[in-house]
């Protein structure tokens, strides 16, 4: 089983997903990423799909729970770089990822981690 | 015309192995990248759904065509326990697994066609069908 290598960026946990994810990988990261938040006291956690295809019921859920893991933790989740094929297919399945806060590209995630982005929250 | 290939679904890696190939053919057969994202994502339900309620199953990838448009035809059978209310089955938010309720009642939403055979006792068959444009 592979697993998703996390970046340390000041107090910003970076994840990018590179790879075809199996779910096992999948409840892996889920793991990996609570425990690096409290070890580094992380604030913010950013989360590249730029590189992923397909976004199924399964990794939605995990994205989804990621972020409130992560709220639980006093860090914020951003998932960013989803491509438009992706986001199409996600509201078409019926899962439009509430809770969870995306942006653009990792650059305007770590804006808004810094608070220099727009202050709209999506619920 | 690419002839028809079927992949055992074992385990979590084949899920990652049938999209592959579905993503493949349906690329091979001139689907949007659209129409392939869901038709990939469809696979990855289905696929899934086979692996968790029945334990393991099949796919079947082939492409077909309807005098007008080519399209990839997808089959997943198991024979596992079966469902006992399709309906019910294909409600939205509906789960006996512990998921989300949207693995047949998405998949049903991102193809063409779509057909659901099973009987308590006998195993499931899943037949979807993506057109190309």
């Amino acid at each position: 089983m592979d697993r998703v290598p996390i970046l340390k960026l000041g107090d910003i946990l970076i994840v990018s997903i590179q790879i075809d994810l199996q779910d096992q990988s999948v409840l892996a990261l889920q793991e990996d990423l609570a425990d690096a938040v409290v070890t580094h006291g992380a604030r913010g956690v950013i989360i590249d799909i730029t590189a992923v295809e397909i976004v199924d019921s399964f990794i939605g859920r995990m994205l989804a729970t990621i972020a409130s893991i992560s709220r639980m933790l006093d860090a914020e989740t951003i998932v960013v770089g989803m491509r438009p094929a992706v986001a199409i297919t996600l509201v078409e399945l019926g899962l439009s990822l509430g809770g969870v806060r995306t942006a653009l590209n990792l650059e305007k995630g770590v804006a808004l981690l810094d608070g220099r982005g727009a202050p709209a929250v999506r619920r | 015309m690419s002839d028809a290939v079927e992949l055992p679904i074992a385990g979590n890696s084949d899920v990652v192995l049938v999209r592959q190939e579905v993503r493949t053919r349906a690329q091979g057969v001139g689907l949007s990248l659209v129409d392939q994202t869901k038709l990939v994502t469809a696979a990855s339900e289905l696929a899934r759904n086979a692996l968790v309620y029945a334990g393991g199953g099949r796919a079947r990838i082939e492409v077909v065509s309807n005098g007008l448009r080519d399209g990839l035809k997808l089959t997943f059978t198991d024979e596992g326990p079966g469902i006992p209310d399709l309906e019910l089955a294909l409600t939205d938010g509906w789960t006996t697994g512990g998921g989300l309720g949207l693995g047949l009642s998405g998949s049903r939403r991102l193809v063409d066609e779509f057909d659901l055979e099973s009987k308590p006792g006998a195993g499931t068959r899943v037949t979807v069908i993506k057109w190309a444009r």
